[in-house]
């Protein structure tokens, strides 16, 4: 199974590539913790060097609070930029049931009203449950339905496992 | 331990915060963890997120607190909690109901968590043994006994300016013999692993066993003040300082209120704390209190961030 994974390094060349002069010349990259970051971070050296980078954190949001508790989770959301009136291209690694984005957006919020969101995702393993959709896709990739797919990076390296979920 | 500490579940989650006695490190070191988290919440356009949407939570004051029950209701609040502040002194226990009647009658209005003060010792606990399993109970201070969230937002702060508790002096000051604070954050502090801990005071303001929890006592300001990291001065309430414990509030400031030559014997980069409401003039002078050495009004903003730190981690329960 993992032998067909894509190489995610080369998604995110590619994603940068068809994501260039489709985004707006102002509009700032938003990672979502911890993979979406890892992406975001390479799509933006390649399109917009320099420029701040924002990274959320959607504990807060989640929708399966009240079934799991608070995760321990350390990392904090920070956007260096008034997100007021300003594009986003909010980035994650792998695109699933859709809650994590739409956790993201409440988050996203809280900071600002934004002119436009695009969702930039470098992975899309199906099984969504609520209507959302990439506007910029590296890759469909299909795992079984009792897997995870998780990008690691080991070494500054990328890499896609299929895990099988716990129960 | 874990079995008989009615704070802590099977599972070693938190099911009501009562003390800080024996409340296991690594349950400390959640709540602080969280609590940082909070902290940047405080910081957005959008200060409220919604974990607690739906939850009911009752603030049952029996003693009087304006500015604690205030900080639980911004802490509720910012969490999307529906919160209902009773100032239960004033009403239904003059008619004669008891303490748990009141309680049940609550409970029978879906509450879903109290934060309760009481000047009797060990209320919030008589409540957490009798309420429905699932409904927690903070306490916000019992008489001279416990006042759990104001020891960890103190251990928070001193994590926040020193980062690393181990090898941390820390000299709290003043009336020690009537202070919960006090008692809250010498368990917290001894849990973290502060080496060296001090309580300074006169000998009547000092507890008689108090070297028992691990703290060496200081009657003399000056040398209990040598090379502390953290000074933490306790509030002189003004109903002692007229009875056989104390002279007079200007003999006490003469000996004990903290000063900037005083300050000066403490290490040099040391902070200053006060869980207020201050005395100006007795336990602390001005100059130090807005100091640059002072950290009392950061206090207060991470006060509401362990708070929610606090209820979140009980609302998921």
């Amino acid at each position: 199974m993992s032998a067909s994974l894509p190489d995610p390094e080369k998604l995110v060349a590619e994603m940068a590539e068809k994501m260039r002069g489709q985004v707006s010349k102002d509009a700032a990259l938003v990672g979502i913790y911890t993979g979406g970051a890892w992406v975001a971070e390479r799509l933006n050296r390649l399109l917009n060097p320099g420029t701040p980078l924002g990274l959320l954190a959607v504990t807060l949001h989640r929708d399966d609070f009240g079934r799991i508790g608070l995760h321990r989770e350390s990392r904090r959301s920070q956007i260096p930029f008034p997100v007021d009136g300003r594009e986003i291209v909010l980035v994650d690694d792998v695109l699933h049931t859709g809650r994590t984005i739409r956790a993201a957006l409440n988050e996203l919020f809280d900071f600002g009203r934004p002119r436009a969101v695009r969702l930039a995702i470098l992975a899309d393993r199906g099984g969504r449950e609520l209507p959302v959709c990439a506007d910029f896709l590296g890759a469909k990739v299909e795992v079984g339905a009792d897997e995870d797919l998780v990008l690691s990076n080991e070494n500054g390296k990328l890499r896609f496992a299929a895990v099988k979920r716990p129960e | 331990m874990t079995r008989s500490n009615p704070q802590v579940g099977a599972d070693g989650r938190l099911k009501h915060l009562l003390t800080t006695e024996g409340l296991p490190a690594e349950l400390v070191r959640h709540i602080l963890d969280t609590a940082d988290q909070f902290v940047s919440v405080g910081e957005r356009d959008v200060k409220k997120v919604p974990l607690l949407r739906g939850k009911t939570i009752f603030n049952v004051f029996f003693e009087n607190s304006t500015r604690t029950r205030t900080t639980f209701e911004i802490a509720a609040k910012r969490l999307s909690a529906d919160v209902i502040n009773l100032n239960v002194g004033a009403s239904s226990t003059n008619k004669g109901e008891t303490l748990l009647d009141t309680v049940w009658n609550l409970q029978a209005m879906d509450a879903d968590m109290f934060v309760v003060r009481h000047s009797e010792s060990g209320a919030p606990h008589l409540i957490a043994r009798h309420v429905k399993p699932g409904v927690a109970v903070i306490n916000a201070g019992d008489g001279r006994h416990a006042h759990p969230t104001q020891g960890l937002l103190d251990v928070y702060t001193i994590r926040h300016y020193k980062k690393d508790f181990s090898n941390l002096t820390v000299a709290i000051v003043g009336d020690v013999l009537h202070s919960r604070v006090a008692r809250s954050q010498i368990h917290a502090l001894k849990t973290l692993g502060v080496p060296e801990l001090r309580v300074i005071g006169p000998r009547t303001l000092i507890p008689a066993a108090v070297d028992r929890l691990g703290v060496r006592v200081f009657n003399d300001m000056a040398e209990g003040l040598k090379g502390c990291d953290v000074v933490i001065m306790l509030r002189l309430q003004n109903e002692r300082m007229n009875g056989a414990l104390l002279p007079s509030a200007g003999e006490f400031y003469k000996c004990y209120g903290l000063t900037a030559e005083k300050l000066a014997l403490a290490k040099s980069d040391a902070i200053v704390m006060h869980p207020g409401p201050m005395n100006r003039g007795v336990e602390i002078d001005s100059p130090v209190a807005d100091g640059p050495q002072s950290v009392i009004m950061p206090q207060v903003t991470f006060g509401i961030a362990v708070r929610m730190a606090v209820m979140s981690m009980l609302g998921s329960a």
